[in-house]
């Protein structure tokens, strides 16, 4: 039963057609690797996915149940998180503040909710370890490497119980080092059994982690297959348009 | 978990052991640090600044600064600016006295005028949180708002006689408890309270989470137009409770009362650590940085310099403490 299947999905702005009739299917635990040129409609699939947009038309489902979403808390509360491009994190505030940010947990002391900040603290430290990070929980954001802030920002989908991530551009503006981490979180997800989507500009990337590629042309899915069946050169060759469909 | 457990407790202790350098790389610290030197210089180089009466007004003034320095805090931390809390305390006092001389009593008119604070902030609020306008042409169009409202209520006379609870008003904010002005005590308790807020509770976090990335706070599912609203109201009930009480401490109240003092206040906020950008700022700051400028403010006084320069001083230590912040910032991102 496929965690995620998107039926003949179209959306869109106007006369701009960002996405057009796109059908994909993502199984539990599967990293697919979404491809395409600027502009070609991986962010607008991500975000119809998760609420931000709803779809022109067609249909999303979640273990084959018919779903829609108003906005992305309905996303979110089916199982779907999202890593944005630009990271949703507080700067401000300490590693584990971000984790569990908007869903703090609390104690009671006589009338008062307090933060119950040990608590905090050792539940993101247990989620980084799982994760096989080395971020601190106490510390702040501000301070961390890229890779660690990735870590924050996917911890919070393992708060969660997500079973599908969507990653839009994770690697975008991190080191090589980073990279290899944000690679293996990655890896962690999916050893959770978390479908995670993954759009990359970077072929290597997307080669190292992804079960599947889905390629998208100027808002059509001209290839959805496994990524070893294909390589680096096809999928070049689908983005430009040198190779119509595979 | 036993192998987590033992690396927080590595950080713990690596935290402990630098508590004492963390300690003097805080503004506040600083801040605090200057202000007790000022005192100090003060009290030698003048008769009368360690003397009863003069730290009696000292620290009455310091209270009202400090007080609203405590919601400009909460609003500064959350990425707002609010110039409409002097216009606010002129209003709720109008409000308290015009009702009092007319002879209603005193908890008519105290929640009365806490009520039309309530009132400033909710409008200040709405506009900002729902209609997206700017904080600071919101609230500078309060600031304007507020004090004519003020002026119409009173008909721009001078109120100074308060009917039968006359006395009880005049005692609340001109009296004082165990020997401490009444005012300084208001500003501790709201003090601890709003320190409490901050630290250890969901709306506190809030704040700042909403201050360091508002875009974050909403994807997260924050309620960020209400965590506005609320935030504004906040900051006007405590410029509303400082016009209770500076009428209550002058004896009368004049519709000049509470003018330029939003300068003073985001001073006292800013110098005591808050960051305009947002995301920053401490009620412990607050208080002290407002300690800071009431005692320059009487060193001036004292030492007779002309109290023309007064806002020269106040404005400059806005500027500066920014410059500061920038400078750090600076040093710190490289
Ligand atoms: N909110 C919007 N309103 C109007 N047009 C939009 C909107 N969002 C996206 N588009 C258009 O839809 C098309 C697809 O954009 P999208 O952001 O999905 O591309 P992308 O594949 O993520 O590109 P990139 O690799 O540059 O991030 C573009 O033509 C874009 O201009
Ligand atoms: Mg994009």
């Amino acid at each position: 039963m496929s965690a995620l299947r998107l039926a003949n999905i179209t959306k869109s702005f106007g006369a701009i057609h960002a996405l057009t009739d796109v059908s994909l299917a993502i199984e539990p635990g599967e990293v697919v690797g979404l491809m395409g040129d600027n502009g070609a409609g991986k962010s607008t699939l991500v975000k119809v996915i998760a609420g931000n947009f709803a779809p022109t038309s067609g249909e999303l489902f979640l273990s084959e149940r018919r779903v829609e979403f108003h906005k992305p808390l309905d996303a979110q509360r089916a199982g779907i998180e999202v890593v944005y491009q630009d990271l949703a994190i507080c700067n401000n505030l300490s590693a584990a503040s971000n984790v569990f940010l908007g869903r703090e947990l609390t104690r009671q002391i006589g009338p008062f909710q307090i933060i119950d900040y040990a608590g905090m603290r050792n539940r993101a430290a247990e989620l980084f370890a799982r994760l096989k990070s080395e971020t601190r929980p106490r510390d702040l954001v501000k301070r961390m490497s890229g890779g660690q802030r990735q870590a924050v920002a996917i911890a919070r989908t393992l708060l969660s119980d997500a079973s599908i991530v969507l990653m839009d551009e994770p690697t975008a503006a991190i080191s090589v080092r980073q990279v290899a981490e944000v690679l293996n979180l990655i890896r962690h997800l999916r050893d959770h059994g978390i479908a995670v989507v993954l759009i990359s500009h970077r072929m290597p990337d997307v080669f190292e982690v992804a079960d599947k590629i889905a390629v998208l042309r100027r808002g059509r899915l001209v290839a959805s297959k496994k990524a070893a069946d294909s390589s680096a050169e096809e999928v070049t060759g689908l983005i430009t348009g040198a190779i119509e469909m595979a | 978990m036993s192998q987590t457990n033992s690396i927080t407790d590595v950080i713990d202790q690596s935290e402990h052991r630098g508590a004492l350098s963390r300690l003097a790389s805080h503004q506040t610290f600083w801040v605090f640090m200057a202000a007790l030197l000022a005192c100090l210089a003060l009290s030698m180089l003048t008769d009368t600044f360690a003397s009863e009466r003069n730290l009696f007004n000292v620290s009455r003034n310091f209270a009202f600064v400090g007080i609203i320095a405590l919601g400009m805090t909460a609003v500064i931390a959350s990425g707002g600016i609010d110039l409409s809390v002097g216009s606010t305390v002129v209003l709720s006092a109008m409000t308290v006295a015009v009702l009092m001389s007319s002879g209603m009593p005193i908890w008519v008119g105290i929640p009365a005028a806490l009520l039309v604070s309530v009132g400033v902030g909710l409008v200040n609020g709405a506009l900002i949180a729902y209609a997206g306008m700017p904080p600071f042409v919101v609230t500078l169009g309060m600031l304007s708002v507020a004090r004519s409202l003020a002026m119409v209520l009173s008909n721009n006379k001078m109120i100074y006689e308060f009917g039968p609870d006359h006395a009880v008003l005049l005692g609340l904010g001109g009296g004082s408890t165990f020997g401490l002005p009444n005012p300084l005590i208001v500003l501790a308790a709201l003090a601890v309270l709003t320190g409490f807020l901050f630290k250890w509770t969901r709306w506190g976090q809030h704040i700042f989470a909403m201050g360091g990335n508002e875009q974050a706070a909403k994807l997260t599912g924050i309620a960020v137009r209400q965590l506005k609203v609320s935030v504004y109201v906040f900051s006007a009930v405590t410029a509303g409770l400082t016009g209770i009480l500076e009428v209550g401490w002058l004896g009368g109240v004049t519709t000049n009362l509470g003018q330029a003092m939003e300068l003073s206040v985001i001073a006292a906020a800013v110098i005591g650590g808050a960051n305009l950008a947002g995301g920053v700022g401490t009620a412990f700051g607050a208080v002290v940085g407002a300690l800071l400028i009431e005692v320059i403010r009487n060193s001036l006084i004292l030492l007779g310099i002309s109290t023309f320069w007064q806002g020269a001083f106040v404005g400059s230590f806005i500027v500066i403490a920014v410059a500061f912040d920038r400078f750090r910032n600076a040093r710190s991102s490289d």
